[in-house]
């Protein structure tokens, strides 16, 4: 019976040890925070109603970016520790941290940082800005975008949940590469939390993707050709099918792990015919177009502030757009770099390595168009172009390093090393998350009706940039010195300058994250100032544009439509020449109701989840049941939609302008 | 704020930049880009060549971007073509520019991965030498199959002499056997023989560790190569086929056990058939019986 309810969980494996219980306190104290002040302003119902069962994109993009900044916060936490333990780590000194804990704690990271703040910025900035783009009231399917944004928050809790519920968390590196991660060498529950946070967490991306696929493809208003959808739209698109082709992967080969450790199987076991070889290709067929579904969508974002900032239009479009669709079908034919040192053999990798450095040119013209684009404008600096430059100035490096990694003679060498990790984190920092930055400060009036702090916001970019050179530069050097990754512990004590000097980075890109806090604290205190009234703060082209800030729930009262790329920046010279109005006329229209079913959904998940880590099979089988029961429910609701009757938009419109010229 | 802006970005990468050569200039640690071996040689012809192309195309772009960007600022009465859009010419030649570069690359890339394939025998004139490698947890044995000794984490080989290393690994996950003086670096896998071989140009000591996260003991699987010359190599060995240390089954069992920061150990007359038993136990088909012996 014992068994049946609590499975392995026993009193031993509580927290016990200072970093966990730390943890636990932490977590613990928010929600009690959380709480009170929901309970103190008496605002549950209204949290409940207007945002946690929302299906309105604009809501649900909100609240991914929430929790996304607070996973990027839990995943900095987890970087201080690495790199404090690598500053002290050396000769007869061992640190602060075991091994194992080291090792646990650069897995979450790794983790952390990829599949909950990366992927959930970038989802979070998708849904808030694709409808809108295309000119659309809503994604298609409205139900799929609140479930997989709950599996996603599934996912975030089922990774933090060793804190309260204790164990351990994986601590076989983020991908827990068979067969380190199977039962014969990792026999704790750590990494069965790994397998289903991001099992829960990547069904939840999947749906995302799946989504936004459909809703580009079928949704766009009438006369958006798909050679006039602004690049960011095409870079989602891009990234959605990189998401619908690889995910499944992913899937997959967590299934199979899963199935070795649970049921005594042999997919990737070192013993009785396993194939551990195996794991490690699927997993980065996944794996390496993963990183471009990460930093597909920030060259749009570029693309996009670029040309608003240029006051120009954006020179070649046509190239730009085919290098996007270049580097997504590239990007599927490359995973082999990441082990040319399995020692497949010199034709094997060099036709690998030749195919990942190809997509150096798809990624070079859009640097160069960017470039034309900026040409003869008229250009702004504002802080979100900033974001650009730095962009530049880092990328190009990180790039020159990859096509460095890319042929197999030199990664033989570098392989592993701390260049590897230096590269990665120019692509993800310099390259996918600076653009997320420059899109939160491009579009945040858009969505909060007024701007940001450009003064703060350019201080902090410029904490962010030196901080950024100063803790990776390092690594690039001592990764010419052979220094491995992920070593809690080394002998050459030549290496720990440099290991100190990235410490001081940290403090420094520490400065312009508190920098950003202040920045939105400053900015919302201040708002009155930086107002934005006209919809249109930066002069800007493309359609989301259009509407007033922030744009009402419907997005749009009437369907634009649209006649040629640029579509705002037409309609605004249009109304300079023809500046009266035509008389709009309304229409029904519907709209997607509240549905609470997402959260049930993932509820169900997260407990269903949690149950199979400890083995508590009866717990986890009402965890599946009601899942399904949720599903079969919702499936027989007819009136999932209601409808905006012309009337009625018609008075909020008139409300809404009331306002704004009040 | 224009000019202070453009002082601080010319600022750092004047000092990123002169860190780097600095450190370069005088670091010896620097051991990618100071080969002692054949193999670590070509490598680096290739590492320094990247470091060229860095500063040769990097810093120029990033130079040019700025020079745009302050240009045509707003207010700095320049030309203004909002609709201009790159032509044909432009944009062959943006697709162009980086294609060549990557056409050279890709030929350099493909040439040196045949030249450098760690499956290549170096053609040298003494006869090579056979080492065996098993990954264990967490240590390397290696086994000396013509000199009937073994050792764990520790290394000793004549320089200028070709070593034809063949790994595998036993009871322990997947790891990468890395001595980036003399170039680098395979993986060692159970049930798998990977092959590298190296050469150390001159005498000395050098560095070689684990390079995949292989568990707890992982950082401390590093050990050191002696490259020597071949009088003191055959005299060293002597020395271990003298000592009564030798490696039985038991012994062998015993060295698979997990264990974490070993010492350099010398044994001799390890069981001739070792190293291909170890291989075999794990092809044997659905056979555990050679596991549980452990
Ligand atoms: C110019 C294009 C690029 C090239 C040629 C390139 C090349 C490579 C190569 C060859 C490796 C494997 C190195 C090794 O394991 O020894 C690698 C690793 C990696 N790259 Fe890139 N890369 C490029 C762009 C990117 C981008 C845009 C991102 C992310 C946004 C990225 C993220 C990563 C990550 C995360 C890893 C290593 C993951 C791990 O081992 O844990 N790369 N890259
Ligand atoms: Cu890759």
């Amino acid at each position: 019976m014992w068994n049946l309810l609590f499975g392995k969980l026993t009193w031993n494996s509580l927290p016990h040890v200072w970093y966990t219980i730390g943890g636990t306190l932490t977590l613990m104290l928010m929600g009690a925070v959380a709480a009170a002040v929901l309970t103190y302003t008496k605002r549950w119902k209204w949290l409940w109603n207007e945002w946690l069962t929302s299906t309105d994109p604009k809501r649900i993009g909100i609240m991914y970016i929430i929790v996304a900044l607070l996973m990027l916060f839990r995943g900095a936490l987890d970087a201080i520790m690495i790199w404090m333990q690598q500053a002290l780590s050396v000769g007869s000194s061992t640190g602060y941290l075991s091994a194992d804990h080291f090792q646990q704690i650069f897995t979450a990271h790794g983790d952390i940082m990829v599949f909950f703040a990366t992927m959930g910025l970038l989802v979070g900035l998708m849904n808030l800005v694709v409808p809108l783009q295309i000119g659309a009231r809503d994604l298609a399917f409205p139900f799929l975008n609140t479930l997989g944004f709950w599996l996603y928050v599934a996912g975030a809790i089922l990774i933090n949940m060793f804190f309260v519920f204790g164990g351990d968390f994986a601590a076989t590196g983020w991908l827990a590469q068979a067969p380190l991660s199977e039962l014969q060498f990792s026999p704790g529950v750590g990494v069965d939390y790994w397998i289903w946070s991001l099992q829960v967490s990547g069904l939840g991306s999947l749906l995302a993707g799946l989504n936004f696929l459909v809703t580009i493809l079928k949704m766009r208003a009438p006369g958006m050709t798909l050679m006039r959808m602004p690049l960011f739209v095409w870079t989602t698109l891009c990234s959605s099918i990189l998401v619908v082709t690889v995910f499944p992967i992913l899937a997959i080969t967590i299934a199979m792990l899963t199935l070795d450790r649970y049921l005594g199987m042999h997919f990737f076991t070192t013993t009785n015919g396993g194939n551990p070889m195996m794991y490690i290709n699927l997993i980065w067929m996944w794996g390496h177009p993963e990183v471009y579904i990460l930093v597909l969508p920030s060259f749009g974002i570029f693309s996009e502030v670029v040309s608003t900032f240029s006051h120009k239009k954006l020179a070649g479009y046509t190239s730009q757009v085919l290098a996007a669709i270049f580097v997504t079908i590239l990007s599927l034919m490359v995973w082999l770099h990441h082990f040319f040192t399995m020692g497949a053999g010199a034709d094997v990798n060099a036709i690998f390595g030749i195919s990942t450095m190809i997509i150096a040119i798809p990624t070079g013209v859009q640097i160069f168009n960017w470039l034309s684009t900026m040409y003869r404008g008229r250009i702004v600096l504002s802080s979100s172009l900033y974001w650009f430059l730095g962009f530049v100035a880092t990328f190009t490096f990180g790039g020159i390093a990859g096509v460095l990694l890319a042929s197999p003679t030199a990664d033989y060498q570098l392989h592993n090393s701390l260049f590897l990790v230096a590269h990665f984190h120019t692509m993800i920092v310099g390259g996918a998350l600076f653009g997320l930055f420059a899109g939160i400060t491009y579009w945040f009036p858009k969505f909060m009706g007024f701007k940001l702090n450009e003064k703060l916001g350019k201080t902090a970019f410029w904490f962010w940039l030196t901080g950024f050179f100063l803790a990776f530069i390092p690594l690039y050097i001592l990764g010419y010195m052979g220094a491995t990754r992920r070593l809690d512990h080394y002998t050459n004590p030549a290496w720990q300058p440099l290991f100190i000097i990235s410490v001081l980075g940290f403090m420094v890109i520490l400065a312009g994250v508190t920098t950003q806090i202040l920045q939105i604290i400053i900015s919302i205190k201040n708002r009155k100032q930086n107002m934005d009234l006209s919809g249109d703060p930066w002069d800007a082209r493309n359609l989301e544009w259009a509407t007033s800030s922030p744009p009402p729930f419907y997005n749009y009262a009437v369907i634009p439509e649209v006649h040629g790329r640029d579509a705002f920046w037409e309609m605004k010279k249009e109304m300079k020449e023809n500046p009266q109005p035509a008389n709009v006329e309304y229409k029904d229209f519907e709209l997607p109701k509240n549905t609470p079913f997402g959260i049930y959904l993932a509820g169900f998940a997260l407990l269903f989840g949690f149950a199979m880590v400890w083995h508590m099979f009866l717990i986890a089988g009402i965890g599946f049941v009601g899942m399904m029961v949720c599903l079969i429910i919702r499936a027989f609701d007819e009136e999932t939609e209601y409808i905006l009757t012309a009337q009625e938009i018609a008075k909020l419109e008139q409300e809404r302008k009331d306002h704004i010229y009040a | 704020m224009k000019h202070k802006a453009k002082t601080v970005i010319f600022l750092i990468d004047a000092l990123s930049i002169a860190t780097l050569f600095v450190i370069l200039a005088r670091n010896g640690n620097l051991q990618l880009l100071n080969p002692q071996g054949y193999v670590a040689q070509g490598q680096s012809t290739l590492l320094v060549m990247a470091l060229v192309l860095a500063f040769c195309i990097g810093i120029p772009l990033i130079l040019f971007t700025l020079f745009i960007v302050f240009r045509y600022q707003e207010g700095n009465n320049q030309a203004y073509t909002p609709e201009w859009s790159a032509g044909k010419k432009l944009t062959t030649a943006w697709w162009s520019i980086p294609a060549c570069i990557i056409f050279v690359w890709a030929i350099i890339g493909w040439q040196s991965a045949h030249a450098y394939d760690p499956y290549n025998p170096i053609i040298a004139q003494s006869k090579p030498i056979e080492i065996e490698v098993v990954a264990l947890r967490w240590k390397w044995l290696f086994i000396y199959p013509q000199e009937n000794i073994a050792t764990v984490n520790y290394l000793e080989i004549p320089a200028n002499t070709p070593i034809d290393f063949q790994l595998t690994a036993d009871n322990a996950p997947m790891n990468s056997f890395w001595i980036p003086s003399l170039g680098g670096q395979i993986y060692a896998m159970t049930g798998m023989v990977t092959q590298i071989h190296l050469m150390a140009n001159k005498p000395g000591d050098y560095p070689g560790g684990a390079a995949e996260m292989s568990g707890e003991g992982f950082s401390g699987m590093n050990f050191t190569v002696k490259a020597t010359s071949n009088k003191e190599y055959s005299q060293w060995v002597q020395s271990i086929n003298q000592s009564a240390n030798m490696l039985d089954t038991n012994g062998y069992n015993k060295l698979v056990e997990p264990s974490t920061n070993n010492q350099g150990k010398e044994f001799s007359q390890p069981n001739k058939n070792l190293f291909n038993s170890i291989v075999a136990k794990y092809m044997s088909n659905g056979n555990t019986i050679y596991m549980s012996q452990m």
